[in-house]
């Protein structure tokens, strides 16, 4: 009797000292999100939110081409984000954790993601001084007499694209390396034994062995990139929204925050299902 | 010679990345000297006149400091409630302790955008006013399972036996804690607390949401974007990017540069 007593107490203190944690996650994240779930099933009328449940704000989705369009857009530039940016990362972690030598990987990992502590409002700025109408590279090439019009490389998918992988190359070229440095030499000693020479070895053996390495960082910058205002905001002009744009629109100008919520339904399952694609590469463990 | 070109391409590549990757923030730095109206070329020479007027700016100062609490008093709560969290979900077995894992990691899967709506929609039904108060809320809401699992992850099995020690010798469960769990945890502790203040020092969107009158640093600076390509923007900027560096040298050098060793 006196032992179930005294886990009972032992089980009431470690209550104790999850709930604070969990508590703030139900009171700020679940009931938050259950309430706007719920907001996305109701309406705004004459300027009211008229609480009649109704599917109308997603029909409304579908047949309005601009608001579809945003999500067509958000996925476009996402994917062609992430991918340019595994192919662009993924040999500077290999070079990195190959060919440098090991007392200066991490410096040479330090410098890769130094930019990285910019303001984030900032980061997007800055390539704005450069890929604008009079920014430096347009008045390089126009000295050079590269180009006698300046280009029209900002304001544009080109320059929201540019400023996304900028910031995940640095992302991804460490979650790849981290992965790259654990591998055992002897796989590769293994497949030259076997007679594989080296883009054998890479394609059968490091790169199976790096994609969890690739698609933690995939996942990462899928779900950074698709949510993300201030880098299409600030880069990519107002002729292409993205789906958090539009978001902020509906909250702005037209304060309909049903409509507001139904949209962030959409971009949050879009999220969930790049999740259910890559789960079996990723996992969160106790060491 | 087949050996020379492969050094040469991997050097060569490492090189224009890391051209792509500082290209932008040597212009910023570089143009916040700027000497006239402009921050693109040409460089007209080389003043100080933004980062005089940054300092000059009170609204931009107001945002600093109000940055900076949102970042120390949110990172604090994180980092207690995460600790607590992963003490009692790694020592005690709970029922349904994957599941409140799973809970408590939620919040990492979901657009900060989404976060902060969710929140936005809460606070405006309930009529509560936005303040300082409730971008802290949202900054504990996405730095907590950040600092849980970082704390949580370290929490080896190596270290109960030194806790069932303590506990021998008549320590209760908090002079457990915070005698013998935190201390032995102190590089992961810390290393929550830094990661979240610099996710809170830099986050824009919740802030930008969840706040009125008084405002942090990137809310001020996304005001300032307003009127275009501006050298003080540059300065600010700047200031914030070596400030940034400065503190990160630091803790290379003494925290992490010490675990390493050990």
């Amino acid at each position: 009797m006196s032992t179930i007593t005294l886990e009972d107490a032992e089980r009431r203190k470690a209550w104790g000292f999850v709930a604070p944690a969990l508590l703030w996650t139900i009171a700020f994240f679940v009931v938050p999100f259950l309430f706007m779930a719920a907001m996305s099933l109701w309406s705004r009328q004459s300027g009211q939110i008229v609480r009649a449940w109704n599917l109308d704000n997603y029909i409304a989705f579908f047949a309005k081409d601009s608001l579809f369009k945003g999500l067509m857009n958000s996925l476009e530039i996402t994917l062609i984000v992430t991918v340019l940016s595994v192919l662009l990362a993924y040999p500077l972690a290999w070079i990195i954790a190959e060919r440098v030598p090991k007392r200066f990987q991490r410096l040479a990992l330090i410098m890769a993601v130094l930019p990285f502590w910019t303001s984030y409002v900032v980061r997007s700025y800055s390539w704005l001084l450069v890929l604008s109408k009079n920014g430096v590279i347009n008045q390089t090439l126009m000295t050079l007499g590269v180009v006698a019009e300046p280009l029209e490389i900002a304001s544009n998918r080109t320059a929201t694209v540019i400023g996304f992988v900028h910031f995940f190359v640095m992302l991804l070229t460490l979650t790849i390396y981290a992965n790259l440095i654990q591998l055992s030499p002897n796989y590769r000693r293994a497949a030259a034994d076997l007679g594989a020479n080296a883009l054998q070895t890479f394609w059968h053996v490091i790169l199976p062995l790096t994609l969890p390495g690739i698609m933690t960082g995939a996942f990462l910058t899928f779900v950074l990139c698709i949510g993300d205002y201030v880098t299409p905001q600030i880069l990519g002009g107002n002729n292409e929204l993205v789906l958090p744009q539009i978001i902020m629109l509906q909250l702005g100008r037209r304060a309909d925050f049903p409509m507001a919520a139904a949209l962030s339904i959409i971009l949050m399952l879009a999220v969930t299902l790049a999740y259910v694609l890559c789960a079996r590469w990723l996992k969160i463990e106790r060491a | 010679m087949r050996d020379m070109l492969t050094k040469i391409a991997a050097f060569g590549y490492a090189g224009l990345i890391y051209g792509f990757i500082f290209l932008p923030v040597a212009v910023l730095v570089l143009f916040s000297f700027q000497d006239g109206r402009l921050p693109v070329p040409p460089f007209n020479g080389f003043s100080l006149q933004w980062y005089e007027a940054v300092f000059a700016d009170r609204k931009l100062m107001a945002a600093l400091a109000n940055s900076f609490l949102v970042a120390i008093v949110s990172s604090v709560i994180a980092c207690l409630l995460g600790f607590l969290a992963a003490y009692a979900l790694a020592r005690y077995k709970l029922p349904g302790s994957a599941l409140q894992r799973g809970l408590l990691i939620a919040p990492m899967t979901v657009s900060y955008l989404i976060i902060a709506l969710g929140l936005l929609t809460v606070l405006n039904t309930f009529g509560i006013s936005l303040s300082l108060w409730t971008v802290g809320i949202g900054h504990v809401v996405i730095n907590l399972p950040l600092c849980f699992a970082i704390i949580y992850s370290s929490m080896g099995d190596h270290h109960i036996n030194i806790e069932r020690a303590a506990r021998d010798l008549g320590a209760n469960d908090f002079k457990v804690m915070a005698l013998v769990t935190a201390p032995m945890l102190m590089p992961s502790i810390l290393a929550a607390f830094f990661l979240s203040v610099t996710f809170s020092w830099d986050e824009f969107i919740i802030a930008f949401l969840l706040s009125r009158f008084d405002v942090t640093l990137p809310v001020e600076i996304w005001s300032l974007l307003r009127s275009g390509l501006n050298p003080k923007t540059n300065a600010i900027g700047s200031l914030v990017f070596l400030v940034s560096v400065a503190l990160l040298a630091v803790l290379e050098l003494t925290l992490f540069g010490k675990t390493k060793k050990s």
